[in-house]
């Protein structure tokens, strides 16, 4: 995969046999066990490993629901409240699936804050953090499709307010929304595709999923000081070291995401999704699912639909340029005392978008929603260009061993192996 | 860039990990008792992943077993034997399986009797197959054992049914008479309601 | 560790920019904060919170309200007889259960002659519905439907607004019974007048919870409607009152509406404590890995807490 060749030794002659004709292990061995990570990571770098569990349990349990779920009008509901009594621990697949969605988008929002507080978008990990982008595009589309297969009332209303989105689209907008459709609104023809594209989306996740590890195996991972690995000592093999600590951290996701669905599983939902999708009846407030408040806020902040089509859009992929509107020398925000400040408020922007994306679009929450869609931008847009330019970062330390071990103290401490002191210092 | 050449230590660390098991392994021997110690950690910790990771596979697995309603639609059901007239045969499901009810002529009734079971691929007398003070009515599972195809009945004067697939052979009770069905149809659990009804299912455990 | 100067105005610049932003938030939405109507009271429920269960004799009693009143409307679309006989639900006796279900008549067929025809229930019957379909129910009650109530009392679920979504999925002090409590407040909401000045149109009925106080149903419940089992001494156990109707009834359609809560609940406990305690030894075998190198470093930004 990566160029570099790999440490990985066969020992017996069967492993040396396959080696010579399939290198996986040697490939596994060099990406999973050898891999160098900066020995200063901490928990936020976990939260890779946490998203990637999420991704095979969802895969799993929609696997199994699929034995039991039937993508029709008529017996989509019918086959979910099936599922919820009569399947053998069918709930619990269901509550898993369900919660699931939304531990997902919970580690995915870490992972993206983490990202754009230490700056891991900046070069040269600009391809590995656009792939990212990509896939929580898709995660969005997956959830979205997803949401609409039990076919509640949320389900049904969601699906067509997000396919009248679509129908904003100039010229070929109408196309999109009938072919999405399969009829003249959305219906049966509707949920058997949607059904189908939910089934596929996942996969697709997965194979970016490839792409993203192996363009973060290519340039190695950031780490809070942001200065790069220079030499040996700045690191740790990921086995046993990041193993381990990804595996405690996925455990006590567990605990959490355990909590979720067996003590408040319907927490995250909406009650209205326990009423069957009815075409002649809308719910008072038509609201989607939490991970999605903070775009449809910006949504209706905008008068005119296509405007807001266009920000609700443009909002996820300004993501992807921040490489290069952010004009910062350093990576990390530890350094950067001004810039630090304005992240929190754009932390504080996006959760407020999100209280807002739940409230009725009236009066005093459109203007709020108005001012704070204005500072999102702003945050990519202004922040991002002119804090870079003005600001005077804080010294940076000399190197990840010394902001672990500080400056004046000698390696002795670290405990680091013998053979590290002896280690080649490279370019750095 | 320097970050670049992060993939380059590879090689530098797996040496060092290398080292590092033979670097730690002396000051383990030094402390027996610490290495007891985290060695039962090791263990404790493995085996108590071991063990979720097992309840975590239980539920989907059974959840692939029949569901609460599969099996509650499983009850008993009643067949009207009135409207059946001798030598006809009626197909019924239940649990979702063909069921036989043949309704045997006095002559067929006759040449059963007197077939000599011992003989048979899967010996069973007469009375194996109906019940007694019911001699008329065979109740059996409609499906080969072979490997499940429906057998046809009477077909080109056999007297009993010949499977379509392989070419087994049954005779009027469902006794296999050629192979390769290597037993006979099997009988459901079945109860008479007088002599007019029967309740297929009757007494089966779920 | 030392906050240079240029990240104290950085900070109050920021903080300054942050009050301004949630003040003009918060005045801006005082006048939504009441969204019509009066809030549902909040109730006591046995099944509520992580140790909540059922109380099996209500489940019996609610179900016997709902038998005796509710089902000549409302449906129970995915409740099955045999559902009643089940653990953790009503639990009535298998015979109960079949003795039950053929008490009522059961469409079936087609048979031999192409026919429908009625049989008695089976424990594996539907509970009927009071009605063939939709259409003959909203004919026979003034052109609205009665709604299916397997699913009430978690499709009326709502959030109190306001911030209290950040406490409510809490355990001990969370809140997220507002489905039971909008079902038993909605059956005592009735009020025989109207407050002055509201007009009830002809077929509706003034009710204190319901969005736009006008129900189609009329007052489904009164005090002594229901006879409910005695007690050893002769007398009911429980007043038969419209409160205590509601609550049983509540209860129960919570049963409906989620018949495995307390198997859910019961695993749960047990998988959080496994995974509780295997995170604990993971975390002991973390740091025991990591003491090879000298140990983890902790906190967010070490290097702030190392140098100085």
């Amino acid at each position: 995969m990566s160029a570099h060749a790999t440490t990985y030794v066969p020992k017996s002659g069967i492993a040396k046999w396959f080696e010579a004709r399939l290198p996986i292990i040697g490939l596994v061995h060099s990406s999973f066990i050898a891999f160098p990570i900066p020995r200063n990571l901490n928990y936020f770098w976990t939260f890779g490993a946490i998203l990637i569990v999420m991704l095979a349990s969802q895969i799993v349990t929609g696997v199994w629901l699929a034995m039991h779920y039937q993508p029709s009008a008529s017996e989509a509901f019918n086959s979910v409240e099936h599922i919820m009594r009569d399947v053998n621990y069918g709930w619990l697949l269901r509550y898993m699936h369900a919660n699931g969605a939304s531990m997902f988008f919970i580690a995915v929002y870490v992972h993206m804050f983490r990202n754009l507080y230490y700056g891991s978008y900046k070069a040269p990990r600009e391809v590995l953090y656009i792939l990212g982008v990509i896939i929580y595009l898709l995660m969005m589309a997956t959830a979205f499709l997803g949401y609409t297969l039990p076919w509640g009332q949320m389900s049904f209303w969601g699906a067509t307010v997000i396919t009248n989105i679509l129908a904003a689209i100039p010229i070929v907008g109408d196309t999109i929304q009938s072919l999405l459709w399969g009829g003249y609104s959305v219906g049966n023809p509707t949920i058997n595709r949607f059904f189908s594209l939910h089934y596929l989306l996942p996969f697709m996740i997965a194979g970016v999923v490839v792409l993203h590890v192996w363009a973060l195996h290519v340039t190695g991972q950031n780490n809070p000081t942001g200065i790069p690995i220079k030499t040996g000592k700045d690191a740790v093999p990921f086995t046993p070291y990041a193993t381990i600590k990804d595996v405690f951290a996925v455990v006590v996701f567990f605990v959490f995401f355990a909590y979720w669905i067996f003590l408040q599983p319907n927490y995250l939902g909406h009650a209205d999704n326990y009423i069957p999708a009815n075409p002649g009846v809308t719910p008072a407030h038509i609201v989607p699912e939490w991970y999605f408040l903070p775009f449809y806020a910006i949504l209706r902040a905008v008068p005119d639909k296509l405007g807001g089509v266009i920000l609700m859009f443009g909002a996820v992929i300004i993501l992807a340029f921040a490489p290069w509107l952010d004009t910062s020398r350093v990576r990390s925000a530890n350094y950067r005392p001004i810039y630090r400040q304005f992240f929190w408020v754009f932390i504080a922007c996006c959760f407020l978008l999100g209280w807002l994306g739940a409230k009725p679009p009236e009066g005093g929450y459109v203007l709020a929603a108005r001012v704070a869609t204005f500072y999102y931008f702003a945050h990519f847009l202004l922040v991002m260009p002119l804090v870079g330019l003005f600001e005077t970062p804080k010294p940076l330390p000399g190197s990840i061993l010394e902001s672990v071990t500080g400056p004046g103290k000698q390696v002795g401490a670290s405990g680091m192996p013998a053979g590290a002191a002896a280690a080649p210092p490279t370019k750095g | 860039m320097a970050e670049g050449s992060a993939a380059g230590f590879a090689f530098v660390v797996s040496r060092e990990s290398r080292n590092l098991a033979t670097t730690v392994a002396p000051s383990d021997a030094a402390h027996p008792h610490g290495t007891t110690r985290r060695d039962f950690l090791y263990l404790a910790t493995g085996a108590g992943a071991a063990v979720g990771a097992a309840a975590l596979a239980w539920p989907f697995v059974a959840s692939m077993a029949p569901d609460a309603e599969t099996v509650a639609a499983g009850a008993p059901i009643e067949v009207d034997l009135t409207p059946i007239t001798e030598g006809q045969i009626i197909n019924v499901f239940w649990r979702g399986k063909l069921i036989f009810v043949r309704r045997l002529t006095q002559k067929e009734i006759g040449e059963m009797k007197a077939v000599q079971a011992a003989q048979m691929i899967d010996p069973a007398p007469f009375y194996a197959r109906v019940k007694e003070g019911h001699d008329q009515w065979l109740v059996a599972y409609g499906n080969c054992t072979h490997l499940g195809c429906v057998p046809i009945a009477n077909q080109g004067g056999h007297p009993g049914w010949g499977c379509p697939c392989h070419g087994s052979l049954f005779d009027a009770v469902g006794r296999v008479t050629r192979g390769p069905a290597p037993i006979n149809l099997p009988i459901p659990p079945y109860a008479f309601q007088g002599d007019a009804k029967v309740r297929i299912g009757e007494g089966a455990t779920a | 560790m030392t906050t240079p100067k240029r990240g104290i105005e950085g900070m109050m610049r920021t903080r300054a920019l942050v009050a301004g932003l949630a003040a003009a938030i918060l005045a801006a939405t005082a006048a939504y904060a009441d969204e019509g109507g009066p809030t549902p009271p909040r109730e006591k429920w046995t099944f509520s919170g992580v140790f909540g269960t059922f109380d099996q004799a209500q489940l019996q009693r609610g179900f016997q309200v709902y038998r005796e009143v509710c089902s000549s409307c409302h449906s129970l679309h995915y409740v099955r007889f045999r559902n009643l006989a089940e653990e953790g639900g009503p639990h009535f006796s298998a015979s109960q259960v079949k003795a039950l279900a053929a008490e009522y008549k059961v469409k079936d067929g087609p048979n031999d002659q192409g026919e429908m025809f009625e049989r008695p229930g089976r424990p594996a019957d539907k509970w009927p519905s009071p009605f063939p379909n939709d259409q003959a129910a909203a004919a026979a009650n003034g052109g609205k439907a009665p709604p299916d109530l397997s699913l009430m009392a978690k499709a009326r679920t709502f959030s109190r607004g306001g911030l209290w979504f950040v406490i409510d999925w809490l355990p001990f002090v969370g809140y997220t019974e507002q489905g039971p409590d909008y079902l038993h407040a909605l059956l005592n909401g009735y009020k025989d007048s109207p407050p002055e000045g509201f007009q009830v149109p002809e077929g509706g009925h003034y009710n204190e919870y319901y969005p736009g106080h006008i129900i189609a149903m009329p007052k489904p419940l009164s005090d002594g409607q229901v006879t409910y089992p005695k007690g050893a001494n002769g007398q009911p156990v429980v007043p038969e009152t419209v409160d205590q109707y509601s609550r049983d009834v509540t209860a129960f359609l919570m049963w409906t509406a989620e018949p495995h809560l307390l198997a859910r609940k019961e695993l749960g406990l047990r998988a959080i404590i496994f995974l509780l305690v295997l995170a604990g030894l993971l975390y002991y075998v973390k740091k025991k890995i990591w003491s090879d190198v000298g140990g983890e470093t902790h906190g967010l930004q070490p290097e702030l807490h190392k140098t100085g």
